[in-house]
């Protein structure tokens, strides 16, 4: 899985590997956003390719209402439907973009919920529900489309502190099973536990990045280690 | 005759009102049935208008913005006129009726697209971003992620201004649509007493204020989410 | 095409027809300079009055606001310079029109107001009560400003809304904009005085319903 150069981000090269779980860290404003946006493109980059499990997402013609169904993107600020239950989030593409009956749409989406630890929540609004147990619904509503590859943006920018952990526990949970994910996020305490490889990008370029133990004890450049220093105070 | 007793004879005679009753009631149905078909179609034709505008097709969003202004800026009675007298000498005759179906129909449609368009952009872009990363089309996101959410926001103003378009049937009169008012003001001067007068307005309240009061729930209602 | 042209958009005949449009444009102008102040202060003491701590004086103002937001405006017209007569009161067709127009439009203006003075805190009263302004200066001097500018682009659409009523007055045969026209329409056998009347509304009130679109959708955003 390789993401080619992104022109509009100014020479971001990045791959990942099947599995992997890349952390981006950087100051706001920094194009970590933009960077996972472009990854469904839902911003568009001036030029470059995305290459997602072997296929581009860039090319002319590209179907990007399959290809999207196979990333899943999990947003800071929820982005629940509020006029639908947490299953019926979670059922909406099922029903719509894969056509699956209403029967078999609730199963996978009762599945998915549990996955999260939400199955007793499946018909409450979402305005029923606490900040973290929208967020976990609306990781359900990315995993119910079996995606190849999440992308997390700033997924507990918005929780209170309390609610902060049973989101990134379920992430650690789809770490563990395999999931390749991108998160950009604060949570270094997180990153240190679970990434397997932490970015650190500033003003639209990738500064440095590597192991996070590596990154994390030992930055090469001025900008990761001001930053570094500034977050773990 | 005490004045009291001329004032119930000019205004509630009961001769009067017992031979007028049926064509009072007939020049209701008809009110009824105008307001009824504008509501359907002006409603309708907004909404298409809205969910077209939301693809942003530069031609067809200035098409429909000039034609919303339009109708939002003349007044009703104007293209009344316009088209029941114009069309006739180009060869093209609407009865008094459908001119006036029509013209209210595109009034309702220009408010309500107005309204409806307001509804759309008041959507948050985080539920297009959402929806469409879950694969979803564009059309697909527009009716059911965004419009169920705008819907709830366009209601009240939605409800107040379908009262006070419908309410223009009254302007039927002008070019004899035998609608109620029509009805009323023909029997006032047939009968030469105003009771048929007072038997229209009387008609009015009984089909408008419930109405009223429906618009002044929703609105109570729907207040919480009022910005 | 020609055909058309002819009927609608006939030159001569509007430029023959001027004279007395162009008189008519006047009227309505004069009109609206009644009417819409009238409407203004007329809804500004409905809305106090919805509000009025008695309640028999609520319940009054209820009513009237539902009674005349019921009765279309064109009814409320010709029940008043039709009906009016028959109680021996002989009133001229502006009068008729300056009474149909004041209770109409109060009752629209004055629910404007009322959810404009609604949409102010109760702390803006309590800080003003606490400085030592009375009840009525605080009306004045700190909810009614924040009311009017909460509502402005409502009242601007009601205002719209008034200038193209006062064409109803050519039903009652007062000799405004419409009323002129359509008397030429009907000695020239000719749509295009019309249309002439209809590009002076829009003259006037194209730029009023761009400028409130453009608020209303700025204040979605």
């Amino acid at each position: 899985m390789s993401y080619g150069d992104l022109e509009v981000l100014r020479g971001i090269d990045i791959d990942v590997v099947p599995s992997e779980l890349v952390f981006i860290i950087g100051p706001s404003g920094s194009g970590k956003s933009t960077l996972l946006r472009c990854c469904n493109r839902l911003e568009e980059p001036d030029s470059g390719e995305i290459i997602v499990d072997g296929s581009s997402i860039t090319a002319k013609g590209a179907d990007l209402n399959a290809i999207r169904q196979r990333i899943g993107m999990v947003f800071q600020s929820f982005n629940l439907y509020p006029h639908l239950s947490a299953g019926g989030n979670v059922m909406l593409a099922l029903r719509k973009v894969l056509g699956k009956p209403k029967a078999e749409a609730r199963q996978i989406a009762e599945a998915a919920l549990e996955r999260v630890g939400l199955a007793d929540k499946i018909d409450n609004y979402p305005n029923q529900l606490s900040g973290g147990q929208q967020q976990r619904a609306a990781i359900a509503r990315a995993l119910a489309l079996e995606p190849k590859i999440m992308l997390f943006d700033e997924p507990t920018s918005a929780l209170d502190p309390e609610l902060v952990g049973d989101v990134l526990n379920v992430m650690a949970e789809l770490k563990q099973a395999g999931m390749t994910m991108v998160v950009v996020s604060h949570e270094m305490r997180f990153a240190k536990a679970a990434a397997d490889r932490v970015i650190f990008m500033d003003g639209g370029v990738i500064v440095e990045q590597g192991a996070p133990a590596n990154l994390f004890a030992n930055p090469q450049h001025q900008r990761t280690r001001d930053f570094v220093r500034q977050v773990e105070h | 005759m005490t004045q009291y007793e001329r004032f119930l004879d000019t205004f509630f005679n009961p001769e009067v009102m017992a031979n007028y009753f049926p064509k009072i009631v007939e020049g209701l149905l008809v009110t009824c049935q105008i307001a009824f078909l504008v509501v359907i179609s002006g409603i309708v034709f907004g909404l298409a208008l809205a969910l077209l505008r939301s693809y942003r097709w530069t031609p067809v969003n200035l098409a429909i913005i000039f034609f919303v202004d339009m109708f939002r800026a003349l007044p009703p009675l104007v293209l009344i006129l316009i088209l029941y007298f114009g069309l006739p000498n180009v060869g093209f005759t609407l009865s008094g009726y459908v001119v006036l179906w029509l013209v209210l129909t595109c009034v309702l449609a220009a408010f309500s697209e107005e309204i409806f368009w307001a509804g759309i952009l008041s959507v948050d872009k985080g539920q297009w971003m959402a929806s469409r990363s879950t694969g979803m089309s564009y059309t697909q996101t527009l009716l059911n992620v965004v419009m169920p959410q705008a819907i709830r926001l366009t209601i009240p103003p939605l409800t107040n201004r379908t009262i006070a378009i419908t309410k223009n049937t009254a302007l039927g009169m002008v070019i004899g649509v035998d609608e109620l008012l029509n009805e009323a003001t023909t029997a006032q001067a047939f009968s030469g007493n105003a009771t048929p007068l007072m038997m229209g307005a009387i008609a009015y309240l009984i089909l408008f204020v419930p109405v009223v009061y429906l618009g002044r729930y929703i609105e109570h209602r729907f207040a919480w989410r009022k910005v | 095409m020609d055909a058309l042209l002819q009927q609608f958009f006939n030159f001569d005949i509007m430029m023959q027809a001027s004279p007395i449009i162009l008189r008519g444009f006047g009227m309505t102008l004069l009109l609206c300079l009644v009417v819409i102040p009238m409407g203004l202060l007329g809804g500004l003491a409905v809305a106090l009055a919805s509000l009025s701590p008695i309640r028999a004086v609520r319940w009054i103002t209820i009513v009237f606001v539902d009674l005349f937001r019921a009765i279309p405006p064109l009814a409320l017209l010709i029940f008043i310079s039709a009906g009016l007569p028959f109680a021996d009161i002989r009133i001229s067709p502006f009068t008729a029109v300056c009474i149909s127009f004041l209770l109409n439009n109060s009752a629209y203006y004055g629910e404007i107001y009322r959810s404009g003075i609604e949409s102010i805190g109760s702390g803006q009263t309590d800080a003003s009560r606490s400085t030592g302004l009375s009840a009525t200066q605080t009306m004045a001097y700190v909810i009614l400003p924040q009311a009017v500018r909460n509502v402005l682009p409502d009242l601007i659409s009601n205002t719209v809304e008034v200038v193209k009523l006062t064409s109803l007055a050519s039903v009652v045969a007062f000799a405004e904009l419409l009323y002129a026209a359509d008397m030429a329409r009907s000695v020239t056998y000719n749509a295009s005085p019309i249309t002439f009347a209809a590009i002076l509304y829009l003259i006037v009130l194209w730029p009023v319903v761009r400028l409130l679109s453009r608020l209303e959708n700025k204040m979605q955003n």
